[in-house]
C-alpha cells in the first residue's frame, strides 16, 4: 500500500481557527428531493435483495423483513419482530373490528393467521369491511373466511393466511394449540366462556381476546393467564413484571357492589345486554328498539341484585347499544382493533403493560379506559 | 350519536380535503371510505417506499415509486367503487393549492409529516376559514387536535418546535455523543466528499504539509490512485485532524483525549491491500454496496472498527467507480445504501477516537436519517379519532370539539389510553392568528436585510414568499412576475444593512411582512440592539413575540441543564433528540396530568422522561411527551 507521508510525520498545528468561535447550526435532516426518491428506492431493494441472496442465519431476520419492518423495528426491537414472526393467532368471527384487527398483525409480520367464519357473505357485511369487493360475483356463496383471507394475503407476502372452516361454538382439545393468540368477536356469551374456558385447560398458553363493536361502542377483553413480561421503566431499563389474570366467567361474575364506583359504565350495560341476550336465545345484536324495555327492566333486576344504583348505567347508554344491533361504527372498529393489534403484540413480545383486563372506547365521550375488573372473591363454603 | 341521521348527511355532503397519504393517511382514507364519504381530494407528493409497507396498507412492493396519492385512491376504490377521490400528487404548498382552492372543502384533515406543511395548510384553513383537523404519530403515541377559527386555537398558537441542531465545536472537536459522529460525518464529511464542494464546511482542509492553506486536501491529486485517495483522506480526518486538535491543550483539559487513528492501526496492511480490489465480479446490475461487497449481512450488527475502516474506504471508492456522476451533487439519504455505509462506518470510526459507543447500521440509519418510529396500530387509531372529530366539526357540534392523546402507557388513575382534551380558546396574541406585532431585536448597522428574510421571516414565520414593506416602501418581494428592475432593485436590497435600505430601518421602525400565498400579513415592531452573545443568540437578533421558550431551547443547546433527557441519546430513540419539542402540546397534558385525580408519579415520570419529545420525519409524525415543567394552571378537563 501506498502510505502517505501524512501518516508519518506528527508534526503539531495550530488549531483549525472555528472551534467555538460561530455557532453555526446542524440541522438535523435534509429532506431529499423527491425526483431522486425512485431511482434511490428501486436501486435500494435491489441491493437489499442481493444481500439476502446470501442468506441469513438461522434465527436472523433477513434482509427483506429488515427493509420492510424497519420503522417497527425502531419501536419494538428485534427480538420483539422474531417473537412475532413465530406467532400463530386464530380469528373466529369477521367483521369490521376484526377485519381492522387482521390487517395490523398481517402488516406486523405475525408467523400464520387463520380465519374462522364459515357465514356466508351478504351485502350487510360490506358496511365496516375493507376486505370484501362490493361484488357479488366475487363474494357470492363464498364464506366470509374465504373471502377475507384472499383480500388479507396481499397485504404481505411474508405472513401465511388461512382459512379454518368450522363452528366456533366446538374448538376445543388439540386444535386449540396449534395456536398462541385467540380472538372472538361476534359469539354468543356462551361460546366466549367455552373457548375461553377451552384455552385455560391447555398445558400451553394461549391467549384469550373477545373483541364487540357496537355501533360507537366498543369492548376488549383480555385474559393472558399468566402473563410475565418486560416492562420498560422510565430510565430506558426494564423490570421482569408477571400478572395474573381472572377467567372471562370470573370477570363477568364479580358482584358489582364490590367494583369501585368509578368502573366504566359501559362494564356494566355490556354485562346488562349480554345477560338479556343469553336468556332471550339471541344471538349477539339481535336486538332492535323494541327491546329497550325489556333490556331497561333487566338493568332494574340486575342492579337492585347487585346493590348498584341504576343511574350508573344510563338509560342513553343501554339504548344506544340495543339500538346498535350488529351496526360497526367504522372509526369505532380502526380504534378497536388498532389497540388489539396492539395488545396482541405486546403479549407476543412479552414486551410493555398489556391491559388487565378490560378495554372501553366510547366514541360519545372519546375515552379509551381500561379497567381491571377482579375474580370473585373466594366464596366461604 | 354517531348513528344519528343528521351525521349520515353531514357526512354524505362533505367535501374533504385530506393532506398527507402516508401513515395516517391510508387509514383515514380508508376509514373515511366506510364511513360514508363521497368526496375526498387527496395530495400528497411523496412516493411510495418499501419501509411504508409495514403500515401503509393500501401500498404493495408493485406500487413502490408511484404517486402515494394515486395508488391509495385506486386502492380504496376496490372496496368503495362509487366514491370520488380526487388525488394530487403535488406539494400543498404549490401555489395552485391557494386560498380559493382551501375554500371548496368542508374540512380539511392533515396526516403531514412536517411542520412547513403544517403551518402552511394552518394559515391557508385560517384565511379560507374552513375546520382543519390536526394529526400526528410517532410510535405508539399519537394526537389528533381541531383547529376551528374563532372556537379553538390554530395549530400555531403554541410555539412551534425548531429543529435541534448541534454547535460547530461539538461536531468539529468535542463530540460526546454517537448523534455528534452522525452530524459529522453526514453534514461535514459526506457534504464535503460527494456533495456541493463549494459549500461552506467546517472541516479543516489543510494538510500538514500544505503552508500556503490554499489547496483542499478533499481534492484527488492528479493521478492518484483510488486506494490511495481513499486512505489519504482516513489518514487525515480520523488522524491528522485529530492530532491537530489534541495540541490544543485548553480544550482536554476536562475532556477525554481522542486517540488519533490511521488505517495503518485499524486495518492490517494485507487486508488493506485485499481491500483494495474492489468487487469487480459482482452483478453491475446491483446497486453498489459495500456490505455486500465485503459480505457484511447483518445491519444489526456493530462492526469492529476494522470492519468500519473497510466499509468507510469501499464505500469510499465504491461512490468513484460506481456513482462518479453524481460526485458534487450528492445530499445524504436515509434510502440510500451506499450513503447509510458510508456515514455509519465514518461515524463509527470518529466515535472509536473519542472513546464514544459504536452503533450498528440499523441504528445509524435511524439517527442519520431522523426515522420516526412508525406502526400501523397507532395510525389505525388516530385515523379513526381523526373521522369522529371530522363528523362532529361537520355538525357543527363544537361544543363536543375534543384534542385526543393516544398514549402507550395509561397516564391516569382512570387508566385511559386514549384521552381526550377539551380545546384551547385561540391565543389572543397569536401572529398568525390574531394581529398582534412582533418584536425584532437587532443591530440594523449591520445587519442585512436578507439575514431578516431567511432567519427571521422565512425560517420562523415560515413564510414561503414574503413581500416586505417599511411603512408603504416595498423594499422586497418574492415570487414570479417581477419586472426585471424590481428583481434588481429588490436583489441590491437583500444585501443592504437594514439602516440603508432606501426606507432605512431604525429602531422604532414597523415592518410589515405579507405572504399572499397564505394570506398572512404580521407586523414586526423593531428594536436596535448593538451586542448579542454568539453562543446564545447566533442568528445575532431576537424574535420576541412568538417563540419565547423555543428560541430558549434552541439557544441552550450547549447547556446540558438545559436539554431534557439527554441521558438516553446514544440509543435508536434519540432520534427524537434532533427533534422537534412541543411546548403547546406539553403545556396541555401536563395539566391534564395534574389535574387527574391519584395520578400516579411512576406513570408520569415514564410519559415524560422515556420518550421526551417530539420528532419530524419522513413519514407519519409525532408528538412524544416531556416532562418540561412549562406549568399552566388552567386546568380545563371537565
Amino acid at each position: 500500500m501506498a502510505r502517505g507521508e501524512e501518516t508519518k510525520t506528527k508534526k503539531k498545528k495550530s488549531l483549525p481557527k472555528n472551534t467555538c468561535k460561530t455557532l453555526a447550526r446542524y440541522p438535523p435532516l435534509p429532506i431529499p428531493p423527491a425526483a431522486d426518491l425512485i431511482r434511490v428506492l428501486s436501486l435500494g431493494i435491489r441491493a437489499l435483495a442481493a444481500m439476502d441472496s446470501g442468506g441469513g442465519a438461522e434465527g436472523e431476520l433477513t434482509a427483506q423483513e429488515t427493509a420492510l419492518y424497519d420503522r417497527q423495528i425502531r419501536v419494538w426491537g428485534v427480538d420483539a419482530q422474531k417473537r412475532l414472526s413465530k406467532a400463530h393467532v386464530l380469528v373466529c368471527g369477521m367483521n369490521g373490528t376484526t377485519t381492522e384487527f387482521c390487517k395490523n398483525i398481517v402488516l406486523a409480520g405475525v408467523g400464520s393467521l387463520s380465519l374462522m367464519d364459515d357465514h356466508m357473505v351478504t351485502e350487510d357485511d360490506l358496511n365496516a369491511n375493507f376486505l370484501i369487493p362490493p361484488d357479488e360475483s366475487i363474494y357470492g356463496g363464498r364464506s366470509l373466511a374465504e373471502v377475507c383471507c384472499e383480500s388479507l394475503k396481499d397485504f404481505n407476502p411474508m405472513v401465511r393466511v388461512s382459512v379454518e372452516k368450522g363452528d366456533p361454538s366446538l374448538i376445543d382439545g388439540e386444535f386449540l394449540d396449534k395456536f398462541d393468540i385467540i380472538v372472538v368477536s361476534g359469539a354468543s356469551l356462551k361460546t366466549k366462556l367455552f373457548i375461553n374456558e377451552n384455552c385455560r385447560k391447555r398445558s400451553k398458553r394461549i391467549a384469550f381476546y373477545a373483541i364487540d363493536c357496537k355501533d360507537s361502542c366498543g369492548e376488549i377483553f383480555v385474559d393472558l393467564q399468566k402473563h410475565s413480561y418486560v416492562q420498560k421503566k422510565p430510565g430506558g431499563e426494564s423490570e421482569p413484571q408477571e400478572l395474573t389474570y381472572p377467567s372471562l366467567q370470573e370477570a363477568i361474575s364479580v358482584s358489582w357492589n364490590n367494583l369501585p364506583r368509578r368502573t366504566a359504565k359501559l362494564y356494566f350495560a355490556m354485562r346488562v345486554l349480554e345477560n338479556y341476550e343469553l336468556s332471550e336465545g339471541r344471538s349477539p345484536g339481535e336486538t332492535t328498539l323494541s327491546d329497550i324495555p325489556a333490556v331497561l327492566a333487566r338493568r332494574k333486576d340486575m342492579c337492585d341484585n347487585m346493590s348498584l344504583s341504576e343511574s350508573q348505567i344510563p338509560t342513553a347508554l343501554i339504548e344506544r347499544l340495543v339500538a346498535a344491533g350488529k351496526k360497526e361504527h367504522p372509526p369505532v372498529c380502526a380504534i378497536l382493533g388498532g389497540i388489539l393489534g396492539q395488545e396482541v403484540i405486546k403479549s407476543i413480545s412479552c414486551k410493555g403493560d398489556p391491559i388487565k383486563n378490560f378495554f372501553y372506547f366510547d366514541a360519545a365521550d372519546g375515552k379509551g379506559v381500561i379497567e381491571d375488573i377482579p375474580p370473585p372473591p373466594p366464596s366461604v363454603n | 350519536m354517531a348513528a344519528a341521521a343528521s351525521s349520515e348527511e353531514a357526512v354524505k355532503a362533505a367535501k374533504v380535503l385530506m393532506v398527507g397519504a402516508g401513515g395516517i393517511g391510508c387509514e383515514l382514507l380508508k376509514t373515511l371510505a366506510l364511513s360514508g364519504f363521497s368526496d375526498v381530494h387527496i395530495i400528497d407528493l411523496d412516493t411510495i417506499e418499501v419501509s411504508n409497507l409495514n403500515r401503509q396498507f393500501l401500498f404493495r412492493q408493485s406500487h413502490v415509486g408511484q404517486s402515494k396519492a394515486k395508488v391509495a385512491r385506486d386502492a380504496v376504490l376496490k372496496f368503495r367503487p362509487n366514491i370520488n377521490i380526487t388525488p394530487y400528487h403535488a406539494n400543498v404548498k404549490d401555489s395552485t393549492f391557494n386560498v380559493e382552492f382551501f375554500k371548496q372543502f368542508s374540512v380539511v384533515l392533515n396526516g403531514l409529516d412536517n411542520l412547513d406543511a403544517r403551518r402552511h395548510v394552518n394559515r391557508l384553513c385560517l384565511a379560507a376559514e374552513v375546520p382543519l383537523v390536526e394529526s400526528g404519530t410517532t410510535g405508539f403515541l399519537g394526537q389528533v387536535t381541531v383547529h376551528v377559527k374563532g372556537k379553538t386555537e390554530c395549530y400555531e398558537c403554541q410555539p412551534k418546535p425548531v429543529p435541534k441542531s448541534y454547535p460547530v465545536c461539538t461536531i468539529t472537536s468535542t463530540p460526546s455523543k454517537f448523534v455528534h459522529c452522525i452530524v459529522w460525518a453526514k453534514d461535514l464529511l459526506f457534504a464535503k466528499l460527494f456533495g456541493d464542494r463549494n459549500q461552506d464546511n467546517d472541516l479543516n482542509v489543510h494538510s500538514k504539509d500544505d503552508s500556503s492553506s490554499k489547496t483542499d486536501v478533499f481534492e484527488r491529486n492528479v493521478d492518484e490512485d483510488l486506494s490511495h485517495y481513499a486512505q489519504r483522506i482516513y489518514d487525515h480526518v480520523f488522524g491528522y485532524n485529530i492530532e491537530t486538535a489534541l495540541a490544543n491543550e485548553e480544550t482536554w483539559k476536562n475532556r477525554r483525549r481522542p486517540n488519533p487513528i490511521y488505517v495503518r492501526d485499524a486495518l492490517p496492511e494485507d487486508a488493506v491491500q485485499q481491500n483494495g480490489c474492489s468487487q469487480d465480479h459482482k452483478n453491475e446490475e446491483q446497486e453498489p454496496s459495500a456490505m455486500v461487497s465485503l459480505g457484511l449481512r447483518n445491519p444489526q450488527e456493530i462492526w469492529s472498527l476494522a470492519d468500519n475502516s473497510r466499509v468507510f474506504l469501499e464505500a469510499f471508492k465504491l461512490f468513484f467507480e460506481k456513482r462518479e456522476k453524481e460526485i458534487g451533487n450528492l445530499i445524504f439519504d436515509k434510502d440510500d445504501q451506499l450513503a447509510v455505509e458510508f456515514v455509519t462506518a465514518a461515524a463509527n470510526i470518529r466515535a472509536s477516537s473519542f472513546g464514544i459507543p459504536l452503533h450498528s447500521l440499523f441504528e445509524a440509519k435511524g439517527v442519520a436519517g431522523n426515522i420516526v418510529h412508525a406502526v400501523a396500530t397507532t395510525n389505525a387509531i388516530i385515523a379513526g379519532l381523526i373521522v369522529i372529530e371530522a363528523i362532529k366539526v361537520l355538525k357543527g357540534d363544537y361544543q363536543n370539539y375534543r384534542m385526543s392523546y393516544c398514549l402507550e402507557h395509561p397516564a391516569t388513575a382512570r387508566k385511559m389510553l386514549l384521552m381526550p382534551v377539551e380545546p384551547f380558546e385561540p391565543n389572543k396574541s397569536c401572529y398568525v392568528c390574531s394581529e398582534t406585532p412582533l418584536v425584532l431585536e437587532v443591530n440594523t448597522k449591520t445587519t442585512k436585510l436578507r439575514e431578516v428574510i431567511d432567519k427571521v421571516i422565512k425560517s420562523k414565520l415560515g413564510m414561503n414568499l414574503p413581500l416586505v414593506m417599511v411603512g408603504a416602501t416595498l423594499v422586497f418581494e418574492d415570487g414570479e412576475g417581477l419586472e426585471p428592475d424590481e428583481a434588481e432593485n429588490y436583489a441590491l436590497n437583500l444585501d443592504k444593512v437594514l439602516a440603508e435600505l432606501p426606507a432605512p430601518v431604525v429602531n422604532d421602525t414597523k415592518l410589515t411582512v405579507e405572504d399572499f400565498q397564505q394570506e398572512l400579513k404580521c407586523s414586526i415592531n423593531i428594536k436596535q440592539r448593538d451586542e448579542f452573545d454568539k453562543e446564545k443568540e447566533p442568528d445575532g437578533m431576537v424574535l420576541a413575540g412568538w417563540t419565547g421558550p423555543v428560541d430558549k431551547q434552541i439557544t441552550s443547546n450547549g447547556d446540558k441543564r438545559l436539554v431534557p433527557s439527554s441521558s438516553s441519546a446514544d440509543d435508536v430513540d434519540s432520534t427524537a433528540e434532533d427533534a422537534s419539542v412541543k411546548p403547546g402540546m406539553k403545556r396541555k397534558l401536563n395539566e391534564i396530568l395534574e389535574s387527574q385525580e391519584n395520578f400516579d408519579v411512576q406513570n408520569k415520570s415514564d410519559v415524560g422522561s422515556s420518550s421526551a419529545q417530539i420528532v419530524e420525519d419522513d413519514d407519519d409524525d409525532i408528538v412524544m411527551f416531556n416532562e418540561d415543567p412549562m406549568q399552566g394552571k388552567k386546568k380545563r378537563l371537565q
